[in-house]
């Protein structure tokens, strides 16, 4: 195994490219997918100190963060689906309902 | 030196699919991309010698979740948002979050150097044959220590299931 930083600059450089994702992009589908892609880069965190320290808690939680990105995946698109439905957009910016 | 490979080639992929995953106009070029980060993310877990979460990464990230984004891609309509402008005025804001993670971080790893016993543990890792086996070794943890939260986990996946179909389904 390389030294665990290596593992920690790649799972950094994702989560930093995940937040500037979430950040700039208007489309709230692609949005989404950059939270996915956050999700993954806490997987490879908590695999690489799983495999550094020989113990394999830390892939049981790498497993429950993927049942969660699948929740919060399935519940997600159901909103967008159904604000399309209601506003014909799927823009970020243009969910402005609860604005004063 | 395999190892070394290895990692920097899945790597590689997996930084440059993620950057182009979020500087792409095209909703579907970014669930493309999103995919092929996704699959380098599973090498990296088969070069970490994590072989089960290699394979629940490929059939359910890239085969269940993948497949729902792609979907809905499909069923919210594309051409009409590919003519909408795609990025929101928050590059400086973006810029600064990003600088402020990557600072936070570095000044961890600045200061992790210079404390001796403090910094990032300088453990070897446990050699490959004297691992247990991958699957068996992941599900034994589970069932054993983590069965409170697997059930708790099973309940938030129908919570979600129900939520998913209840805000997709048509208005009565």
């Amino acid at each position: 195994m390389l030294p665990i930083e290596h593992y920690l600059f790649l799972s950094l450089a994702l989560f930093i490219i995940g937040v500037i994702g979430v950040v700039t992009r208007r489309n709230v589908i692609v949005v989404l997918m950059s939270i996915e892609l956050i999700l993954n880069a806490v997987n490879i965190n908590l695999v690489a100190f799983s495999r550094l320290y020989g113990d394999v808690a830390g892939q049981v939680f790498a497993l429950f963060i993927i049942a969660d990105a699948a929740a919060e995946a399935a519940v997600g698109l159901g909103i967008i689906i159904a604000f399309f439905r209601n506003r014909e957009t799927v823009l970020a910016d243009e969910m402005d309902l609860l604005k004063w | 030196m395999l190892d070394k490979v290895l990692f920097y080639f899945f790597a590689g992929i997996a930084v440059a699919s993620a950057a182009l995953m979020v500087t792409r106009r095209n909703v579907v070029h970014s669930a493309i991309f999103l995919i092929t980060a996704l699959l380098a993310t599973a090498g990296i877990f088969l070069q970490l010698r994590a072989e089960f979460l290699f394979i629940v990464q490929i059939i359910l990230y890239v085969g269940g979740i993948m497949v729902l984004f792609v979907f809905v891609i499909m069923l919210v309509n594309l051409d009409v948002a590919l003519q909408q402008i795609q990025f929101a005025r928050q590059k400086w804001v973006a810029l600064i979050v990003a600088l402020a993670l990557a600072g936070q971080i570095g000044v961890m790893f600045w200061t992790s150097g210079k404390m001796p016993g403090q910094g990032l543990p300088v453990l070897t890792a446990v050699a490959a044959n004297r691992l247990p086996l991958n699957s068996e070794a992941v599900a034994k943890n589970l069932f054993d220590s983590y069965l409170l939260p697997f059930e708790i986990a099973s309940v938030l996946l129908l919570v979600a299931m129900i939520g998913a179909v209840v805000m997709a389904k048509k208005r009565a």
